[in-house]
């Protein structure tokens, strides 16, 4: 599949002053993001700084007490993921989510929904159509797996593939949506550096077929190596925002990361 | 398929095929009658898994779509109005109300999950029972709990399913017409469930079911699949409602009641949720069971040369402890579908 396209340069992603609470908890205070045309940009900061509270209000599974976000220059819908993921983004979640106990092919040919149409009168009928696109699923799932490296597993379950075989899957069944913007939440999270690395590989190839990449990271070495521009959060606003040469060495984010003192 | 595989469908094709004239001839029309009511349960447990085997939602109300299916052929086929349209209009038109039943059900319940979704459905099925019961005052259409009698019997075309065939020699009464009505409906059914269960639906039901919230992230409006599932699972239970009316000639409330929509989910939980082979077995040994529990009168006379426990007391007994060890020796089901053996097997 070619998603190539897309042109480069642009803001595809701006948020702007969004806030979000839970009860007592400010979670989230005016944070604002803007995100280029393929290029990848890193979302870090410390435990409980609000990152995947920022990634569940981009794909509408929290509604955002205050703020807006504009996706390819129209507002992206509040609270309803589906139709997030309609529009063009698609997501990973920091706790594998997988439909595990369906086939690692299976998982993919879901990701395919979005963007196919047989309803069910195609279905009992097995109308020609009906055969045809879901033998084109299936050809755009198997595509995607060797995609992403694991196009021997596709008839495993898909729960019990190894951790970074089941983060990829999470990345083949997100692209099988095709989203303009890929988040993916804490991506190289339990890797070995092996795996680290030919993660970094696959985000960047991603990225050179046209699909932007927001990334949720801990490890801010293999971040700052990896992404265009880094966003810093903590306690929920944020810290700082540019390359991550610019990034590292703001006294906040050294102090955000080493305490107080440390700058 | 292999000639072993095409050996046995062939072998249970005949087998179902003969079934209700070696049942007439050795047991009687009694039990070709059991045999009749076997299939109808077969057909509610197969729309039943749509919603609780594929989509994963549990509903406790399922035989409100019965009742709907069952009144919508009552009323039209009967001197209550006295109309009597013709079954090909009236099973579609029980399929489709039952449909919008379904949506109506589906619309409050879509946040919920598990026990509350459960609770809510069975305020549904009560409900309905209810509505039924009293939609006779102060305008009478459901002739509250004396029911509707007198209803058409089930007539395809020119066969009035009632009379009596002799088809070169052997004899076919109504209980064996009714039957193969019945297994034509079942088949149908069957069809129809393989064939969702294969497709982007069928997918986009089973990625629900395993995790929602992931769903809903890939794109998928689960609102409207869930909605889905509840009418497709809905239209059975409406066919199966307009030929029980149509075969049993009188519907009333009572026929109706939660202990109704109890046994359809034991039959399609029993018989391994997801699975139709399973489910099938499932309906088909839970509505016979408690029929071939009658013979234990028999049993205890052979034995004991006496009958010590009354067999209509006795048989519930049984019937019950047969649930609860099937339960704690098989919890997945007799046939269970692929992905409910692995959920029960990862835990173990």
């Amino acid at each position: 599949m070619s998603r190539s396209e897309v042109s480069q340069g642009g803001a595809l992603l701006k948020a702007v002053g969004v806030g979000k609470r839970f009860g007592g908890l400010r979670a989230l205070h005016d944070v604002s993001l803007v995100l280029g045309e393929g290029t990848i940009t890193g979302l870090i900061g410390p435990n409980g700084a609000g990152k995947t509270t920022f990634f569940n209000v981009l794909t509408g599974i929290y509604k955002p007490d205050a703020g807006t976000v504009h996706f390819s220059g129209e507002p992206l819908p509040v609270g309803r993921p589906h139709a997030v993921a309609t529009r063009g983004i698609a997501r990973t979640f920091q706790n594998i989510r997988l439909f595990s106990n369906m086939t690692v092919l299976e998982n993919v040919m879901v990701g395919r929904h979005v963007r196919t149409h047989a309803g069910v009168l195609g279905a009992v009928f097995k109308t020609a159509a009906t055969c045809r696109e879901e033998a084109a699923i299936a050809a755009s799932a198997r595509g995607l797996l060797d995609y992403v490296g694991i196009a021997g597993q596709a008839q495993r379950i898909a729960g019990t593939l190894s951790y970074g075989d089941q983060r990829r899957l999470e990345i083949a069944r997100a692209l099988a949506t095709e989203p303009k913007l890929l988040a993916l939440d804490e991506p190289a999270a339990g890797m070995n550096a092996t795996e680290r690395t030919q993660l970094a590989d696959l985000v960047r190839r991603v990225r050179d077929d046209g699909t932007a990449i927001l990334l949720i990271e801990h490890d801010v070495k293999w971040v700052a190596r990896l992404c265009d521009r880094i966003t810093v959060l903590d306690y929920g606003e944020r810290i700082a925002e540019g390359s991550p040469q610019e990034v590292l060495a703001h006294p906040k984010v050294i102090e955000a990361y080493l305490g107080r003192g440390a700058a | 398929m292999n000639a072993r595989s095409r050996f046995i469908n062939w072998g249970a094709a005949v087998l179902v095929l003969a079934l209700p004239f070696a049942t007439h001839a050795l047991l009687g029309q009694g039990w070709v009658r059991i045999l009749d009511f076997a299939l109808l349960y077969v057909l509610l447990a197969l729309g039943l898994n749509i919603v609780v085997g594929y989509a994963g939602l549990l509903d406790l109300g399922y035989v409100a779509f019965f009742a709907v299916g069952a009144y919508c052929y009552a009323l039209f086929a009967s001197p209550q109005f006295d109309l009597h349209w013709p079954l090909w209009v009236l099973l579609p038109m029980g399929a489709l109300l039952a449909a919008c039943f379904g949506v109506l059900l589906g619309t409050p319940t879509l946040g919920l999950r598990g026990d509350y979704l459960a609770i809510v459905t069975l305020g549904f099925g009560e409900i309905i029972r209810i509505f039924l019961n009293n939609l006779n005052a102060p305008v009478n259409i459901t002739n509250g709990p004396q029911g509707v009698s007198l209803i058409d019997p089930l007539h395809v075309g020119p066969w009035f399913l009632e009379k009596t065939y002799h088809v070169g020699g052997i004899e076919i009464p109504l209980v064996i017409n009714i039957y193969f009505l019945f297994l034509v409906a079942v088949g149908l059914a069957i069809r129809l469930s393989q064939r969702l269960e294969g497709s982007r639906i069928g997918r986009a039901w089973a990625a629900i079911r395993e995790d929602e919230l992931a769903a809903a992230s890939m794109g998928l409006n689960t609102r409207n699949l869930k909605l889905l599932a509840f009418a497709m699972g809905a239209t059975f239970g409406g066919v199966s409602g307009g030929l029980f009316a149509g075969f049993q000639g009188f519907v009333s409330p009572e026929s109706f009641t939660l202990q109704e929509s109890v046994m359809i989910l034991c039959m399609v939980v029993l018989g391994g949720m997801g699975n139709i082979a399973g489910v099938v077995l499932g309906a088909v040994l839970l509505s016979v069971l408690p029929e071939a529990l009658r013979g234990l009168g028999g049993l205890q006379e052979f034995l004991f040369g006496k009958v010590w426990v009354d067999p209509s007391n006795l048989r519930l007994l049984v019937f019950g402890i047969a649930l609860v060890l099937m339960m704690l020796l098989r919890p997945e089901g007799l046939l269970p579908a692929r992905a409910r053996q692995r959920e029960f097997h990862e835990s173990q």
